[in-house]
């Protein structure tokens, strides 16, 4: 590395470092099919585990009756709640301060809920044990509508907690009632209403749906009773906090605990959390001896783990008559099904749904969330968002184009009008996060260079009018969103996860020949860790990323930290890396300048080494040095090269974007063409361009999935009817439309190296530009606010109710 | 997601698939592609004993031109329907929706006998080929028969296949040099089926249509033939008033379910307008 | 439930000749994974809609959750694992997905190489239309497709000798 024949600029492209759109190593495992999944785990002796599920969405388990299940050939066990009291296991504790069955506790709560875990000597005699299992139920009145949780004769869905006036967050105002979380200043809020010129005021809704990655939740626990240790490899985007939960619940000491993610086919959030299958597993192992792998179906997986939004958002803006916002006001039902398992830091039991100002600069700004139980699956995860961002930025990017349609202004201009400006950085919001940095305006101009907005507007006015004419039966939308993403968690001073702090971790060990390994507490899930924080290390202290080994998800060699989700990785475990970097870094400079015979300070850092300033000449490059680390260390020096550097941040970091969805809808059939999507994000500093690029084609085809079709949806009598691939809208590549993607780059001015996170912005800021750009498209038919998702039906139907269809 | 124990048979010939369905009774089921069976098959909402997979039998494989039809053997898949130029040439709007079927994987597997013989309302064939007047074939342990496909369905997944039968092919009339064809399929997605589809077969003449079919799919239990609704075009030049009467007629036959594609009202609204669409584009191919 | 027999099956799996004991239920993705210990095609959704699970098999793309090892006997099959050249060296496409970052999470991308294996042996220059058409049976969560179209188009490219030119970001 040290070869002085090679120019700058070869020697910098060489180390492949930040900025650079550097291949995936991953990649290399990944398109010849020797990834490493859980599935892919097979132990000496393995047992499967598969589930009995509740056909009933409420109903009281009279009987569970396993005789003919036992006699299946090849069925070796089913445990029911009774096994699991045995040993204090038939219900866990959730993130969010509730407690949850594990198995069916004398009644089922929602449809597909784990009741019996039959254990086999394969998946299929598990299969045959599950039909065979004989379960006697009487169904109880079902609560599916969130509106009616609360209503005085609403069915009393948690017996186990009917006499609980307190949760984990304060007052319970109602059998069906979880908490109530207020933030902001209500008396305020109230007063700028009362004297404002404007207000509007909507209930915007964003329906239920689910992460659904292509590979679905699953783990093969084995535990040793010989050592009395329990090894899990498991589908875990935290694999740190699941051994440190399951070391509290089961009463095992942690460090027996060794848990493993290895590959994980995509999250999305829904592999944050604990579910009944990893306690099962883990207890059938112990039960048997034998490892014991658990599998979720697709249908299992859609319907019993971890389903996303379903919030129901009263919002209401004020504003003065030229389109100055002067206060916010919102409330929020928030459906978490049966049990209050919501991913989200411990004490935020509305994840940081208070960024919901947006990027706007309200004075005064009052919130407060409703929870509430009802017959649906627990979960209430961040589905490729930080949590309950996209919901937030959903509603108030809603809210703003009704605002503009009420005042006659065009949305993009009422969002200029009120934005937060730059010189107002670091902005403290009315609900009270501190903005690290931004420049709103010139992202919102250039997005709208991008795409000609004003011709597009002309267009459409012509459109218009052609439809009014009845010359055409096509309408046009043109939907704009603006987004101010909250990432990052976080400062321990906010954070926590049952307690853990949520900070990060990064350990760099150079060897002696200038190559290393690196380990974080974090956990790719397709992001591309194995590619990028390699990157940051080879810009940071000059070795070539090539040489750099990544590794991550083995809880008994990286350092302990909290994983990925929340975009929280390169914001959070990205300052560890460059931190730990920057301790190696220190020592390098010691040793370089004992063998170049100056005194530290005179000399300067040049690309992948150390020189003397003024004495070009005499540079000792990073791979010299760490041999001499290791082999002739300065005196008093003690050999090595290596640093940890666990990082908790000073703030969040606070991704924005602008993006703006052409569409054209046929109003006879409700179908849409989406003609033309701009996303323009401004993350900070771009590690990798490629891989930030792939971050928001992924991130806006699930926003599109979502905005357009993609929903748990619920009958009258809490029967899932979209459990499948073939009625949950995932999209293929006919539907996906095209992406064009822009940035600007502000960096975060309290993150080592400026950088935000990228891989949420686009679902949080696609969601709001698709949805406005359809709501756009009916505006001047005379509708205000039409509820998603927007499919062709409902298209269809709101044509109809405006009066555009006969 | 593990379909239930089975034994599995391999016959040669029809006879032989015949003789082992009338062996082993109800609890027997032919395999064809198995796109439709084995998924219900692992959800354990089809639990045979015995599969009797018909792909063993050279007999049910071929398209052949025999006079004025075509005759389609019923294990040919999909696939094979988009690559034969016999299909392309003499009944192109078969080529057309063989190509709204699914996705690519499946068609290579799917056949057009289980596609037409299983009855489910949601596949496309069974709405063409009462468009196209087809027969069937089936074979069974008292011989072989011919049925009219306007006479097979009778509900959903209820057809005029008797126990122990076998639906062996499927035979088309060629279609007029310069006919017009269209198969209109509105889908929430690739995979899906039809939310509501159209399949037109038409001859003009001196600007008017002369003879017409229309057929729908996924619109009520079973592929309907639109006879009233045809009628409406016949001796028009296709003006709106002409389509919109079609339309109406057709809407009048449907009794389509609701899902999740759209309540019974968005379907038969949307089902019109798919005969609307399918009646103007198979007019302009038509010569 | 009647307890089935257990059935030889015998067939050609990347070159290779294998055979197994299989009950009549067990499906071609399990024997293939589990008796084959080739995991490279995944399990993604069970019901025929997400591709994971693709393999060539005499020539086909199928997904191999929705056929039964047994009828599969004498096929020639092709996994992942036999996409690449014969030097051991990334095929084409393998190579196109890397450099057009064709992939993410790669759960997907077995079934996805495989059946774009397939499409280019069909049809060697597809428009981008006829390739998002032709990888319509295959479910991608992470990438949106686009990076993947460009992947395939790589591929094509190299493979009938013309250059491809990356579209700027």
């Amino acid at each position: 590395m040290n070869d002085m024949s090679l120019t700058r600029e070869e020697r910098e492209a060489k180390l492949e470092g930040m900025g650079c759109k550097r291949k995936r190593v991953e990649d290399i495992r990944f398109t010849q099919g020797k990834g490493n999944y859980v599935d892919d785990v097979k132990l000496p002796g393995m047992l499967h585990g598969d589930f009995v599920r509740s056909p009933h969405a409420h109903a009281r388990v009279k009987s569970i009756n396993s005789e003919k299940a036992l006699k299946v050939p090849g069925v070796l066990a089913v445990i029911t709640a009774e096994t699991l009291k045995t040993v204090n296991l038939a219900w866990m504790p959730t993130l969010a301060g509730d407690v949850q069955m594990v198995l069916a506790d004398g009644k089922v709560l929602f449809q597909n809920q784990e009741v019996a875990f039959v254990v086999a000597t394969d998946r299929y005699a598990a299969d045959d044990g599950v039909a065979a299992v004989e379960v006697e139920y009487e169904p109880l009145p079902v609560l599916v509508d969130p509106f009616k949780a609360l209503d005085p004769d609403a069915p009393l869905l948690r017996e186990d907690i009917k006499d609980k006036k307190d949760g984990a967050h304060g007052p319970r105002k109602h059998h069906n009632h979880i908490f109530e979380w207020t933030v902001g200043d209500r008396e305020l809020t109230d007063a700028a209403f009362n004297k404002a010129d404007v207000t509007i005021k909507e209930m915007i809704s964003y329906h239920r749906t689910h992460p659904s990655p292509l590979e679905t939740c699953q783990c093969v626990c084995s535990f040793d009773k010989v050592k009395s240790e329990l090894t899990i490899w498991g589908t875990f985007q935290a694999p740190h906090v699941i051994r440190t939960v399951v070391s509290l619940i089961a009463k095992l000491p942690e460090q027996k605990i060794h848990v493993i993610a290895p590959d994980i086919g995509g999250g999305f959030g829904n592999k944050v959390g604990a579910y009944p299958g990893y306690i099962c597993a883990a207890v059938a192992s112990i039960v048997t001896g034998k490892p014991v792998k658990w599998v979720e179906d697709r249908i299992e997986n859609l319907t019993a783990t971890s389903f996303a939004r379903d919030y129901h958002m009263t919002t209401e803006i004020a504003a003065t008559k030229e389109g100055k916002v002067t206060g916010l006001r919102v409330h929020v039902l928030a459906d978490h099904g049966a049990f209050d398992a919501c991913a989200d830091p411990s004490k935020w039991p509305a994840g940081f749904f208070n960024i919901v100002t947006g990027s706007y600069d309200f004075p005064v700004a009052y919130l407060a969330v409703d929870g509430i139980y009802t017959n649906k699956a627990p979960g209430g995860v961040a589905y490729r968002c930080s949590f309950r961002v996209t919901e937030a930025a959903y509603c108030i990017e809603r809210a703003m184009d009704i605002l503009a349609q009420k005042l006659d202004m065009d949305p993009a201009e009422l969002r200029l009008k009120n934005f937060v400006k730059p010189e107002q950085f670091p902005y403290h919001s009315a609900l009270g996060w501190e903005y690290d940095s931004g420049d709103y305006h010139t992202a919102m101009r250039k997005a709208m260079e991008s795409v000609k907005y004003a011709e597009l507007r002309q267009e459409q006015a012509a459109k218009r009018e052609a439809f009014k004419r009845g010359e055409t039966r096509e309408i046009m939308g043109i939907g704009v969103s603006f987004f101010t993403e909250i990432v990052g968690a976080g400062p321990s001073k906010n954070c926590d996860i049952l307690g853990i702090a949520m900070f990060d971790s990064c350990e760099i060990r150079l060897h002696p020949t200038g190559a290393g390994i690196a380990r974080m507490g974090t956990k790719s899930q397709g992001q591309g860790h194995e590619t990028t924080w390699a990157q940051i290390i080879a810009t940071e202290i000059g070795i070539p990323a090539d040489n750099i080994m990544v590794e991550e998800g083995n809880t008994d060699t990286a350092p302990y930290g909290l994983g990925t989700y929340g975009s929280r990785s390169t914001p959070v475990a990205g300052a560890a890396i460059a931190m730990a970097a920057r301790k190696i870094k220190a020592k390098a400079q010691m040793i370089a300048a004992y063998k170049l015979e100056v005194h530290e300070d005179d000399l300067e850092w040049d690309i992948d080494g150390f020189r003397v300033k003024g004495l070009p000449e005499k540079f000792l490059g990073m791979k010299d040095i760490s041999w001499i680390a290791y082999n002739s260390p300065p005196p008093g020096m003690e050999p090595g090269l290596e640093a940890v550097s666990y990082y908790d941040p000073p703030n969040m970091t606070y991704p924005f974007g602008a993006y703006i969805c052409v569409m054209d809808i046929d109003v006879d059939t409700g179908v849409y063409k989406v003609r033309r999507f701009y996303a323009l994000d401004d993350c900070g500093t771009r590690i990798n361009p490629m891989i930030i690029e792939g971050q928001v084609h992924g991130g806006l085809t699930e926003a599109f999935a979502i905005a357009m079709g993609q929903e748990i949806h619920y009958d009258e009598t809490g029967n899932v009817t979209t459990g499948s691939f073939m009625d949950f809208f995932v999209p293929t590549a006919v539907e996906t439309p095209k992406w064009e993607t822009d940035y600007t780059v502000t960096p975060s001015p309290h993150h080592p190296i400026g950088a935000k996170g990228v891989g949420e912005s686009p679902n949080v800021g696609g969601v709001p530009c698709f949805s406005n750009a359809v709501n756009d498209a009916f505006s001047f038919l005379g509708s205000t606010h039409i509820q998603m998702p927007h499919d062709y039906w409902r298209n269809w139907k709101a044509a109809r109710e405006l009066g555009a269809v006969g | 997601m593990i379909p239930g124990p089975f034994d599995y048979h391999r016959p040669d010939s029809v006879a032989d698939a015949i003789k082992l369905l009338a062996e082993l009774g109800d609890e027997a089921r032919p395999l064809a592609g198995g796109h439709s069976l084995i998924p219900m098959m692992k959800l354990r909402l089809a639990t045979p004993d015995h599969l009797v997979d018909l792909a063993g039998i050279g007999a049910l494989k071929g398209i052949v031109r025999d006079g004025d039809r075509i005759v389609i053997g019923a294990m040919i898949t999909q696939h094979e329907l988009l690559a034969s130029e016999t299909i392309a040439s003499a009944v192109p709007i078969l080529r057309e929706t063989a190509l709204l079927i699914a996705d690519p994987q499946v068609r290579y597997r799917g056949t057009i006998g289980g596609n037409v013989a299983n009855g489910d309302p949601g596949n496309d064939m069974p709405a063409l080929m009462l468009t196209l007047g087809a027969e069937y074939t089936l074979e069974g342990p008292s011989g072989s028969r011919t049925v009219a496909a306007s006479e097979f369905y009778q509900g959903a997944y209820f057809t005029a296949i008797e126990p122990g039968e076998i639906l062996t092919s499927v035979s088309i009339p060629v279609l007029p040099a310069g006919h017009g064809y269209a198969y209109e399929k509105l889908k929430r997605k690739i995979g899906d089926y039809a939310t509501a589809a159209a399949a037109v077969v038409l001859t003009m003449a001196g600007g008017k249509v002369a003879t017409c079919s229309i057929g729908l799919t996924n619109l009520a239990e079973t592929a309907l033939l639109a006879d009233d609704a045809a009628a409406a075009v016949i001796g028009t030049t296709l003006d709106d008033a002409s389509l919109k009467k079609a339309a109406e007629a057709a809407r009048a036959i449907m009794s389509p379910a609701g899902d999740g594609r759209g309540p019974p009202e968005y379907r038969k609204h949307v089902g019109g307008i798919m005969v609307e669409r399918a009646l103007k584009r198979a007019a302009a191919v038509a010569r | 439930m009647a307890q089935a027999k257990k059935t030889q099956v015998s067939m050609t799996v990347n070159g290779q000749p294998v055979e197994g004991l299989v009950e009549p239920r067990t499906l071609l993705i399990h024997f293939i994974r589990e008796n084959l210990q080739l995991t490279g095609p995944h399990i993604g959704c069970e019901t025929t809609h997400c591709g994971a699970c693709t393999i060539d098999m005499n020539g086909m793309s199928v997904k191999s959750c929705t056929v039964f090892a047994v009828q599969a006997e004498g096929a020639e099959i092709t996994t992942i694992e036999g996409i690449a050249n014969p030097d051991g060296t990334l095929s084409a496409l393998q190579e196109g997905f890397r450099m057009m970052h064709g992939l993410q999470c790669g759960f997907c991308t077995p079934g996805m190489i495989t059946r774009a294996h397939r499409l280019l042996q069909e049809n060697p220059n597809p428009t981008e239309d006829e390739i998002r058409f032709g990888i319509a049976g295959n479910l991608c969560r992470c990438t949106g497709y686009q990076n993947i179209v460009r992947a395939i188009q790589y591929a094509a490219a190299k493979l009938n000798g013309t250059e491809f030119k990356e579209a700027a970001e």
